[in-house]
């Protein structure tokens, strides 16, 4: 890769966390979203 | 044709269906990044003026036209969410907004590790590519500002959906900035007149790359729209049939 | 008109007008949205005198002396009608090159010079492998073999 090496390298690694932010973000904001109903629900199935 | 439209248009259908579709986007989506990855860098010839530093296209283009192409899908769905009242299409550009905001950022970052080596500077004030692409990002954090800011959710969607439409002005002016103004970017490579100016040992990965990173972001998209949904129906029975179920966690 | 006829029509007059105030907009904008300043018209005189400002253009084949023992260097600048002289102190980028795009940042000094603190280089939009570019050489060397007649003055084609 000879002197722009590291430009390149650097490049490539931020997109491979990019992507895997933009990944791991998606899978927590569902996580979150069916935790909050899932307690709402069971909190209201328990009271029925 | 309209039938099946209508039938994934319907929450519950697009929440399944979706969660089956991730795989099919996201598989050949990694194959193809990683074939032009390698033959990106290992397999193609150094171009003659920039030597090994022009590689760094292999991740910048695919990001810079995904940061527009997202734009166009946002705005697009926004369109469609105000005219047909169709609530999946606000829950798509809602989804699209934080995605775009990444792969502007990711168009940024690489350009300036770029422009360092090649042009001899990090960052241009007043370059008209440079600043276009600085207003997309802007853009996106406006949008996703507006929509924190207002409680209601289908009056956040319409608000919203003004701005993702008066904004998409700004995307063919990033496109044409190169050729309407001087700029320190040159101008396009792969859409031009007489085709891609291009050797096609290097052409092959960067198309492989472009298509790969838009199944990706298709992958990723899905995965937010399913969590939209989900959060825009809560208070609805399928989803709360769905939790007592236990299934669709996943 | 049902309400979604009303909601389309809105939303593409809205839309239209957007784009026609940011066309006006942008043509009033013009020169000022230029990131540098085309050669001819700095040499035509058509530069703001109170600032620094950039221009743009090729690096005239030949034309660059290296000042020996120092990083003082001076060169020609053209868009193929017009050239300009350039004189610059500092690092040169590793794109710049004879025949290479260049933006210089800086001022006119007396004499028609321009005294440049910055030097950009720009490339095109042609990627292809040196053995290529060789092959190519002859004929962009024909294209180019006007620009080495070049004398300091305007030769509009």
């Amino acid at each position: 890769m000879g002197p722009y090496g590291f430009y390149v390298w650097s490049c490539f690694a931020l997109t491979a966390i990019v992507l895997v932010i933009c990944e791991w973000r998606a899978r927590i904001r569902h996580r979150h979203v069916y935790r909050d109903i899932e307690v709402r629900v069971k909190a209201l199935g328990d009271t029925e | 044709m309209w039938k099946f439209v209508h039938k994934l248009a319907s929450p519950p259908h697009f929440y399944h269906i979706a969660a089956n579709l991730i795989s099919w986007f996201a598989m050949p989506g990694l194959l193809l990044i990683g074939y032009g990855t390698y033959a990106g860098l290992f397999v193609a010839p150094p171009d003659y003026q920039q030597g090994d530093a022009f590689r760094i296209i292999y991740v910048h283009v695919p990001a810079a036209y995904l940061s527009m192409m997202a734009y166009m899908a946002m705005a697009i769905s926004a369109g469609i969410g105000l005219i047909w009242r169709i609530k999946l299409a606000h829950a798509v550009a809602a989804a699209v907004a934080p995605l775009g905001a990444w792969f502007t950022f990711l168009a940024l970052a690489t350009g300036s590790i770029w422009g360092r080596p090649m042009w001899g500077t990090w960052w241009e004030w007043g370059d008209p590519r440079l600043t276009s692409e600085l207003v997309l990002l802007f853009l996106y954090f406006g949008y996703m500002a507006l929509r924190n800011a207002i409680d209601s959710t289908s009056k956040a969607d319409r608000a919203s959906a003004v701005l993702a439409l008066v904004g998409a002005v700004n995307v063919p002016i990033i496109h044409f900035s190169v050729e309407w103004w001087s700029s320190l970017h040159q101008g396009p490579t792969l859409v031009r007149q007489g085709g891609p100016a291009m050797d096609t040992a290097m052409l092959y990965p960067l198309l492989a790359m472009i298509l790969g990173f838009t199944f990706i972001f298709g992958a990723l998209l899905l995965r937010r729209v399913r969590a939209e949904v989900l959060y825009r129906e809560r208070r609805k029975r399928w989803v709360r049939d769905l939790i007592l179920s236990g299934k669709g966690k996943r | 008109m049902t309400p979604r006829r009303q909601r389309m029509l809105a939303v593409g007059l809205a839309l239209g007008g957007i784009a026609i105030a940011a066309v006006l907009t942008l043509r009033a904008l013009d020169d000022n949205m230029m990131f540098f300043i085309d050669v001819s018209d700095v040499v035509a005189g058509e530069y703001p005198a109170d600032r620094n400002f950039r221009v743009g253009g090729l690096v005239v084949d030949g034309s660059v002396e290296r000042e020996p023992g120092s990083l003082e260097l001076r060169f020609r600048v053209t868009d193929l009608r017009c050239e300009l002289p350039v004189r610059y102190t500092g690092v040169l980028p590793d794109l710049f090159r004879e025949g290479q795009g260049v933006v210089a940042h800086g001022r006119m000094a007396g004499e028609g010079e321009f005294v440049a603190d910055t030097i950009l280089a720009k490339h095109d939009e042609n990627y292809m492998a040196p053995e290529v570019a060789e092959s190519l050489a002859e004929h962009v060397t024909e294209q180019t073999a006007g620009l080495r007649q070049g004398s300091g003055e305007c030769n509009p084609q």
